[in-house]
């Protein structure tokens, strides 16, 4: 997030897309609908599915699952148009602008109408108050990243923010909300193929060796190969060796069925994880862990908090902290490493990470610290870009709407989406195993719109079976009125109905992210 | 601008209610149905005090404080005010402090004690009024409700999450659900914020029940492992193990101030699940058997080594998890890129 999350009370109107914020991230879903009820904020929806944030929004876009860039770029056309744009923002701070402003002239109400349902009224109500609030904020998560345009409608949002000036200032910014508790860090620490800690690139010389020097060791300048790449590396049999530390990609990948062919393959499969998940089970050697509650170390939250895990209870049997499992097999293969507590890596992590480098435990004791923290007086930074982008200028990108790699067609009427639920989490593999979650929402289900089911002769609780070209699974139909005609959701957590069975392996070029938003699929009711 | 507060003289900044002039300035006036991030709303009258000029005692906690204002906040008439309300919540319901999960962390328990309220003047309704129960999470006692109105304040002040009301009136006063519905028919998401902020006994979680009495677990600081939100939270352990999570209920400290949902305040019970993994696995003739973490650790450097040796360093790679700390990530990639030397990390950011 460019903001921090208590920054959103001062908002003045949210453009809120892709992110089902009261399930995803039901606490931050609190400050928008505090901003909205107590403060008159305007909140615009711009999702497919009427999810409960529906309820407190001004206006509500429902478009057709993966046209997003069309109604983003008819937003910038109607402000262009009206005359709402920053045209002082955008000369100081940014570049490119005659470019973006040719490509989404096109983008008219009305054409944006045609791709996306989305009526013309609407869009222009929509643009009007996202260009005119003062301080308008952009929310957004998985359900904008998860397309085979994924980066192309990130760079669409931060294109509208800095097209009415709002970015760096309280209030505003182009804030993606982080899925799991700490994807942000991982970021950080650089389990990416491309980069070292800190955002460093692998690629680069210049940017490698200080990582060199600190670890003693030449290394590698070739970028990686991302997780998809991987998976179809083990399926070729140039991938032997898979190292997995709490991770479930046999349920959590696209198209799992290739995903298993794929890790069957592979000469050496090691599971590192507190349960034996669906990707154990194919393992050769299996490491137990400690859970989070069982150990030390830090979290950085999705508004780039770094704060404390603290153990409290030991871990069951002989399962170890994850350090120390890596630290002892690193050591086996001959390396040199002594640390003897998280503390002691945190403590080169500072050193190598810039970002990182005024961070210690004893200041993060009370309270969580934003990066960038370059030194130890450093307060923290809980608003990025307030006068400079990291580039120097914002570039305007200029992004086409391309159509969903997968269409829907007469033999799969129906465009499927995926998603988390409040009740469950991710693949399930500790919410499932909770009391009270469980209870909630016991069984895998599908959303169906009240009218399509009454086509099909579908009823509330039949069992369904959903085909795509690549799979089918059973689950139990929810008829109401929560998704549009045409449109279906599953959520992503049952491995008995794992959605990713169905998934489509196509990814967005440069992110590499899994177009798990849409595919198309075929419903019938099960006898 | 000053007022006088026990005959001394404090400033105080514009829209400071009395309360909080007092509170700042080290004077505690007691309160039972306010709470800081709640507009106040007066009802308990708990907090009374007497103001000069005025012909009846106020409530401190809604009452703005003036140029020139003198209070006083424990003159026997004040006191006498607090003891009559206090005894007359005693009296609404059944508070058998014996049994009860909120017994030494109860702030209608401590008033009585400070007040010294030995024996409550009224005696208590007749009828016994079933707990709630039938949901995995929260329990509900009403026998003990004070109708401070808290709970709904925070399921619709704080969360939003509009579900709790005040219903009926007089005698058939009470607080809950619209339609008198059970948590579990309405439209509760279990939040747990009204839990948090209930003041006595009539809210509590049913995973805690008889498991910890107040002070007896140690409070440990953490951060939520869900999601990306990063809420601070209390697990609280007692004989090794974690019976309930808690937040204070005041608690400024970003990111989350004292709030949490579903899965923060009720997720934790797989820690002790019998499926958790206790020892190290390693496949043999197909099926994986227990081994020692020597073997374990063993098996996998040398069969790392042995296929980095023949296939090259990129023929090995690692999934790392956004689950894990900081650290152990970091590690994760040093270990792939400074001891195998390859750069194939990844972890599950896109998925
Ligand atoms: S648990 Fe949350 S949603 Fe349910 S009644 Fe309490 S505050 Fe409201
Ligand atoms: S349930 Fe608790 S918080 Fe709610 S009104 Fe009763 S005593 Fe107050
Ligand atoms: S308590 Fe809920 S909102 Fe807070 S971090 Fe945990 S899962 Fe996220
Ligand atoms: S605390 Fe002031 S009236 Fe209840």
């Amino acid at each position: 997030m460019t903001n921090s999350i208590a920054d959103m009370e001062e908002s003045k109107c949210f453009l809120i897309t892709g992110t089902n914020t009261t399930e995803n991230h039901p606490v931050i879903s609190t400050f928008i609908k505090r901003a909205v009820t107590q403060r008159g904020a305007k909140l615009i929806l711009a999702d497919p599915r009427n999810i409960e944030l529906a309820k407190f929004a001004t206006v509500h876009l429902r478009q057709r699952p993966g046209t997003d860039i069309a109604w983003l770029n008819g937003m910038m056309n109607v402000i262009i148009a009206e005359g709402l744009a920053n045209e002082a923002f955008i000369s100081e701070r940014t570049e490119n602008y005659d470019a973006l402003k040719e490509t989404v002239k096109k983008y008219t109400p009305e054409y944006v109408e045609k791709i996306t349902g989305i009526p013309a009224g609407d869009l222009k109500t929509a643009a009007r108050l996202y260009a005119t609030s003062g301080a308008s904020s952009i929310v957004y998560a998985m359900g904008i990243t998860q397309h085979v345009t994924g980066t192309d409608n990130v760079k669409s949002c931060a294109n509208l923010a800095m097209l009415t000036g709002n970015i760096g200032r309280p209030g505003t910014g182009v804030n993606p909300l982080r899925g799991q508790n700490n994807v942000q860090g991982a970021c950080d620490m650089a389990c990416l193929p491309g980069n070292l800690p800190a955002y460093k690139k692998v690629a680069e010389d210049a940017e490698r060796k200080p990582f060199e020097d600190a670890w003693g060791v030449k290394l590698p300048g070739k970028p990686g190969l991302t997780i998809p790449l991987v998976v179809e590396g083990a399926a070729k049999g140039t991938i032997k060796a898979l190292y997995v530390m709490g991770e479930n990609p046999m349920m959590s990948d696209p198209d799992i069925t290739h995903v298993e062919h794929a890790f069957k393959n592979l000469e050496l499969l090691i599971v590192q994880d507190i349960f034996l998940t669906e990707t154990g089970r194919l393992a050769h050697v299996v490491l137990p862990s400690a859970a989070w509650a069982e150990k030390e170390g830090t979290f950085t939250n999705t508004e780039r908090r770094v704060q404390r895990v603290r153990k409290a209870v030991g871990t069951p049997g002989e399962a170890r902290d994850d350090w120390r499992i890596i630290t002892d097999i690193a050591n086996k293969m001959g390396a040199n490493w002594n640390y003897d507590s998280a503390r002691a890596v945190f403590e080169e992590v500072a050193k190598v990470t810039a970002s990182y480098a005024g961070i210690t435990y004893e200041r993060i004791e009370h309270k969580g610290i934003q990066w960038p923290c370059p030194t130890k007086e450093h307060p923290g930074t809980p608003i990025l870009h307030s006068v400079a982008f990291t580039r120097g200028k914002g570039l305007f990108s200029v992004c086409e709407y391309q159509p969903p790699a997968e269409q829907t067609d007469a033999d799969y009427p129906f465009a499927l989406t995926t998603g988390r639920i409040l009740y469950q989490y991710h693949t399930a593999t500790m919410s499932r195993r909770s009391k009270g979650l469980n209870s909630r929402t016991p069984e895998a289900f599908v959303e169906i719109n009240t009218d399509d089911a009454k086509k099909l002769g579908i009823s509330q609780g039949d069992r369904v079976e959903i085909t795509s070209r690549r799979g089918t699974i059973e689950v139990v139909a929810d008829v109401s009125g929560r998704v549009d005609k045409g449109v279906v959701f599953i959520p992503f957590h049952y491995s008995e109905a794992a959605v990713n069975r169905l998934t489509i392996a196509a990814i967005d070029p440069v992110a590499n992210i899994p177009q798990y938003k849409v595919c198309a699929v075929k419903l019938r009711k099960v006898a | 601008m000053t007022i006088t507060i026990d005959g001394k003289e404090y400033t105080f900044t514009p829209g400071q209610t009395v309360y909080e002039v007092a509170r700042d300035n080290g004077i505690a006036i007691p309160v039972l149905c306010h709470q800081e991030q709640l507009k106040p709303v007066g009802a308990c009258r708990v907090c009374v005090v007497e103001v000069q000029g005025a012909r009846s005692l106020v409530a401190s906690c809604a009452m703005p404080a003036e140029k020139g204002m003198v209070v006083t906040t424990t003159s026997e008439r004040v006191l006498k005010a607090r003891r009559l309300t206090v005894e007359l919540l005693l009296t609404q319901g059944h508070h058998n402090c014996l049994v009860c999960e909120s017994n030494g962390d109860c702030v209608l328990q401590s008033l009585a004690y400070s007040l010294g309220i030995d024996t409550p003047r009224f005696a208590e309704p007749p009828t016994v009024k079933p707990l709630e129960q039938a949901n995995e999470m929260i329990v509900r006692d009403m026998n003990k409700c004070i109708l401070c109105g808290l709970c709904v304040r925070a399921c619709n002040e704080i969360q939003v999450n509009q579900v709790l009301d005040f219903s009926g009136r007089g005698p058939t006063a009470s607080v809950g659900p619209a339609f008198n519905l059970a948590y579990e028919d309405s439209s509760c998401v279990f939040c747990g914020e009204c839990v948090r902020l209930c003041p006595v006994g009539a809210l509590y979680e049913k995973q805690g029940r008889f498991k910890s009495r107040a002070g007896e677990a140690r409070k440990v600081r953490t951060t939520c492992e869900y999601c990306g939100v990063g809420c601070q939270m209390d697990l609280n352990v007692k004989d090794g193990k974690v019976v309930k999570v808690s937040t204070p209920r005041w608690n400024a400290t970003p990111p989350n101030h004292g709030s949490l949902c579903i899965k923060g305040r009720f997720g934790f019970d797989f820690l002790d699940s019998p499926e958790r993994l206790t020892k190290p696995l390693i496949r043999v003739d197909g099926e994986l058997k227990e081994a020692s973490w020597d073997e374990a650790v063993a098996y996998v450097a040398d069969k790392l080594a042995v296929i980095k040796e023949k296939n090259g360093p990129d023929s090995v790679a690692g999934f790392s998890s956004a689950r894990c700390t900081n650290e152990e990530n970091y590690l994760f990639q040093k270990f792939l890129r400074a001891v195998i030397g390859t750069n194939n990390v990844d972890h599950c950011v896109r998925l």
